[in-house]
């Protein structure tokens, strides 16, 4: 990045908490790493504003005892990860640090692990022939990692066009062997291994086309999958108080969402939720593979006690790691938790730098900042003409609540997708709250979208879906007339109005996370009771007065979740299935 | 205060504000503790060889040419078994009378644990309170707060927890604690005999309010040893973290930091997290449990000490007077403990999931009729049934005075079950209901 070949160094000269401010001996760049000595460890820093002689630098650890005078020493390049087999089931730090290689209890100030294994040996397979064109990006050879063919590529910083003059025969190699031997066009020739670097706060473009996504991801969820699905390649988020179980929802999503790779960046959050992925991702089977969920899932996490700026660089890494995975042609689905904290993080060092403030003390490229990270997700066509997906969901933590603060307008510009969750719904048990009326997914005005649900779910399914979001409107609006007018004072139709929206509500809507079956819905599944609860919908049932609705639908919504309960297709669910036919039978307009 | 040889004396302060003050200094590290004119201080802030300190006990009566020593380390504490038993100040300096702590001199405040180091949370807390128990279930290596209004008799509550949760040493972490408030913790401990396991670090309201920042440390500093070096299990109760954050807000006021909401410095998230996420589940069986106190204006949650705190913690309970029953009762819709689901069920019996979410539904229901009644509608058989059963539930198992064992609470609960409602209205599922629906076994 710089011309200059030789090392920049500096000295500590001031420290307002993790704000440090060095005086440079010579050339240094915007977002360049620099490690400052304390006593017997280095400090990794990046650099975030620079005046005259004077580079201020975040340091990612805690600068408790630093003294002015402290030598510094600049790098010459951006915070980078390092890109190769090795990186699926890991848990990282924010930097891309391999947690499980550190052997104290504590963390120990300064102490940077290796992320991959040097000493692992990988089955190789050549991709690419001796004398092919290739550019960054293109397939050299793959390994097998866990059930992901794990591609080899030219990393991504050779900009130009090669020849491939060589790949090793099929075989057991390290990262660090040589796989493969390209020329440039000039005769210089590069040796290539399994290893790579690149720098987190850059996106990697190395496909040919970024369409609109069209395809559907699978999560599972009814109150996705069922109202507002997300596709692959596409972008959603999760605001919601306190409570509301958000983070319910995306340990929900990483469990069973159709992804080759699930990588989950806890960002700020707590450190038992992440130490519940440990515990439990290892125990899970996939339900599509059979194999474990750790096989798939990577973890990058900064806990809330964790050095703040390395909190910043967390949700980087874990956006550069899922670029890696989409260059090679994978599906795959990024978890932020929560980009609140992110914000909050930027706010905490704009404030030091004594920036002045945007909206609630944010920084004023806040806005941008986010769309920016945002637009990183996508379905693209590489250029070999495979695709690969980034789906990316942020969950978003307003403050007191309130959706009308800049972290969540600024992410509602951004993302297609919102799952509200709703304060009221969490406090009467309706789980997921995800509140039906307020949340949206834009791709179901994608025709493309709409097309592929039509040939892969079902002719009318889009159909179905604004059918069931009218109910819910429908029934919430009785629900207003009843409450002004009493139960009396309306016509019978407006309960059972009501009530059909209670059905929806409660068979569609409400899920158990934590029950073994009910927790996920095959997309089969979830059509057969969409159609169920349409057809109820669409019935006409007698009634004398209005006091014979609500238990009617009481006893019909009971033995519905009976059946979500139940195995799908078991005698069981079938039994239950009777039970609902015999009692719609008995109402049942002749 | 004992000064060493060869340190050196500042006789020129340049600079005071009412909690800090700024000289020129060298050598000075980030974070260090001195004394300014034999009052207790913190580097906060080095510019060259301009140097920040916050003055704890409050700058009053500090002159320029005031004496100022600095230590060359952080805040530390000792740490000994001989802790237990003992009242300290905000310092970590003894309070009660008796000999100072030997035993080795630990940083506070320090590092984290690992993630990979630590282990799920897995250990059901009784406390015989139902509203706890049933609906909010605690576990070892958890954290939560009580979010309450002043008038509300949360540290009576805690301290009943504190006594029932057999932990093997409880560590109290008074800030701002009003004198009263500080011997009733002291007698209730005394009268359970249970001093011994006590270790109290507390600022009351007639201690200077930044001191306060210190108590979270020192509190927990002596938890990390007695839970990581000991393999106890350590209860950390903090009251009142509303007050520590104020004493937040006036430092980061003094210093011309921007605010953010409601005058809260822009870190109020990292700093209280740092206190809360020493919360821990050791593997070795060592952990610590933290039970805190978020005073609230008004009920107002949206705070941001309480919004933060909530994002935060795992979990929050609430108290509230129901006035159908004239007790104060744990408020089963806006409380909630995160970590129940690791518990519930597995270390207590099978229904219980299903049980707490029928009866917290149920009792929905009947709020629901409630407002019908206030608006002046009629009432269906099916509302008066559940504002019965919500009043039964109140008292049997929601009010702050119960004291059964879990078991029994659920026996309650399908004992209103069958007296109010019918299978259907309860909706728990089917094989359940077929093995714990009282009548059956009538």
């Amino acid at each position: 990045m710089k011309a200059n070949d030789k090392k920049t160094n500096g000295v500590v000269t001031g420290i307002i908490a993790n704000l440090v401010v060095v005086k440079v001996d010579g050339p240094v760049a915007q977002n360049e790493i620099c490690y400052i000595k304390l006593d017997k460890s280095n400090l990794m820093a990046e650099v975030i504003k620079i005046t005259g002689d004077k580079t201020f630098v975040q340091v990612f650890e805690s600068t408790r005892g630093l003294k002015p005078g402290a030598e510094v020493e600049f790098q010459g390049h951006m915070l980078e990860v390092t890109l190769g087999p090795g990186i699926v089931s890991k848990n990282y730090d924010g930097l891309q640090n391999d947690l499980d290689k550190m052997d104290s209890t504590f963390l120990v100030r300064g102490e940077y692990t290796f992320p991959l294994d040097k000493e692992r040996e990988w089955d190789f397979e050549p991709i690419a022939k001796a004398g092919e064109k290739v550019t960054a990006g293109a397939w050299l050879g793959a390994v097998m990692e866990n059930r992901i063919k794990h591609k080899i590529m030219v990393p991504f910083k050779m900009a130009d066009q090669y020849t491939v003059k060589s790949v090793v025969k099929a075989g057991k190699y390290k990262i660090e062997d040589t796989i493969a031997v390209i020329e440039d066009k000039n005769g210089k020739t590069f040796d290539i291994n399994m290893i790579q670097k690149w720098p987190v706060k850059q996106a990697i473009t190395a496909f040919k086309e970024k369409p609109r996504p069209f395809k559907v991801m699978e999560t599972g969820i009814r109150a996705i999958d069922s109202l507002n699905p997300i596709t692959e390649g596409g972008t959603g988020f999760i605001p919601g108080p306190f409570g509301c179980g958000k983070t319910v929802l995306q340990h929900a999503l990483a469990k069973q969402a159709d992804a080759d790779l699930i990588i989950v960046t806890a960002c700020g959050e707590r450190a038992n939720e992440v130490v519940e992925i440990f515990t439990e991702f290892p125990e899970l089977v996939d339900p599509r593979t059979g194999d474990k969920l750790y096989d798939r899932t990577t973890i990058v996490c900064n806990t809330s006690n964790m050095p703040v700026a390395a909190r910043e660089a967390s949700v980087y890494t874990g956006m550069t790691l899922a670029e890696y995975y989409r260059a090679q042609g994978l599906k795959v689905l990024l978890l932020a938790d929560s980009t609140s904290r992110w914000a909050q993080a930027l706010r905490e060092m704009s404030n030091r730098l004594e920036e002045l403030p945007g909206q609630d003390a944010f920084p004023m490229d806040l806005s941008a900042t986010i769309a920016n990270f945002y637009s990183r997700a996508g379905f693209v066509y590489l250029n070999n003409g495979e695709t690969g997906a980034i789906t990316f969901i942020g969950t978003v933590s307003p403050a007191g609540g309130n959706l009308k603060e800049p972290v969540t307008e600024s992410t509602a510009k951004a993302a297609r997708c919102f799952y509200a969750l709703n304060q009221e719904r969490a406090d009467s048990k309706r789980y997921p709250a995800i509140d039906p009326l307020d949340s949206y997914s834009k791709y179901l005005e994608y025709p493309e979208a709409q097309d592929y649900l039509k040939a892969n779910v079902g002719e009318n399914w889009v159909e179905k879906i604004m059918e069931a979001k009218n109910l819910l409107l429908r029934g919430k609006e009785a629900k207003e007339q009843i409450n002004i007018l009493g139960d009396d004072g309306v016509p019978i139709d407006y309960h059972i109005r009501f009530w059909h929206s209670e059905l929806v509500d409660f068979v569609i809507l409400q899920q158990d996370a934590f029950d073994e079956i009910d927790s996920s819905s095959s997309m089969e599944r979830q059509t057969i009771m969409m159609d169920k609860v349409l057809n109820v919908c669409h019935t006409e049932f007698d009634f004398e007065s209005f006091e014979e609705v609500t238990p009617f639908f009481k006893e019909v919504i009971n033995s519905f979740r009976q059946m979500n309960y139940s195995e799908f297709k078991s005698d069981k669910y079938y039994s239950f299935e009777k039970e609902v036919e015999a009692k719609l039978s008995e109402r049942r307009t002749a | 205060m004992e000064t060493q040889a060869f340190q050196k004396i500042y006789t020129k302060i340049t600079n005071i504000t009412k909690a800090t003050c700024s000289l020129n200094a060298t050598g000075v590290g980030n974070e260090e503790m001195a004394f300014v004119h034999g009052r207790k201080a913190q580097v906060v802030k080095i510019q060259g060889e301009d140097v920040t300190l916050q003055v704890f006990a409050g700058t009053e009566g500090i002159p320029t040419n005031a004496e100022v020593v600095f230590t060359g380390k952080p805040p530390t504490l000792k740490v000994s078994d001989e802790l237990a038993g003992r009242f300290f100040d905000a310092y970590g300096d003894p309070m009660d009378g008796g000999p100072a702590i030997e035993g080795e001199e630990r940083e506070t405040g320090g590092p984290s644990v690992n993630p990979v180091r630590r282990m799920q949370p897995s250990d059901y807390i009784a406390t015989g309170i139902a509203g706890i128990d049933l609906n909010n279930s605690l576990v070892t290596g958890q954290k939560i707060p009580f979010f309450a209004d002043p008038d509300q008799p949360f540290n009576q509550v805690m301290a009943t927890v504190a006594l029932r949760a057999e932990a093997d040493k409880i560590i109290l972490g008074g800030m701002g604690l009003t004198n009263d408030d500080y011997l009733y913790f002291k007698n209730v401990f005394d009268n359970a005999g249970a001093l011994d396991r006590i270790i109290s670090f507390v600022n009351t309201t007639d201690n200077p309010p930044v001191e306060r920042l210190l108590v979270p440390d020192m509190a927990l500093a002596a938890a990390e040893y007695f839970a990581h070096d000991k393999g106890q299990k350590v209860l950390v109760l903090l009251t009142d973290m509303t007050l520590y954050s104020d004493a937040l807000s006036i430092v980061s006021n003094r210093m011309d930091q921007i605010p953010s909401k409601d005058s809260m410095p822009g870190s109020l998230y990292s700093d209280l997290a740092k206190i809360y996420e020493k919360a821990v589940q050791f593997p070795e069986g060592g952990s610590i449990t933290i039970i805190a106190v978020t005073t609230l204006s008004g009920g107002d949650i949206t705070h941001a000490v309480p919004d933060n705190t909530g994002y935060i913690t795992e979990g929050q309970l609430f108290l509230r007077k129901d006035s159908d029953i004239g007790k104060v009762i744990v408020d089963p819709f806006r409380s909630l403990s995160r970590l129940k689901q690791l518990v519930i069920g597995k270390q207590t019996r099978e229904d219980h999931p299903q049980v707490m979410n029928a009866a917290i539904r149920l009792f929905a229901d009947a709020a629901n009729a409630k407002t019908k009644l206030e608006n002046g509608f009629d009432l269906s058989d099916y509302d008066e049934r559940a504002m019965d059963f919500a009043k039964s539930y109140s008292d049997a198992l929601l009010a702050i005075d119960v004291n059964i064992d879990t078991t029994q609470m659920l026996e309650t609960a399908w004992g209103l079950f069958d007296k109010h409602f019918t299978k259907a209205e309860v909706a728990i599922r089917q094989s359940l209901t077929e093995k714990y629906w009282p009548e059956g076994k009538k």
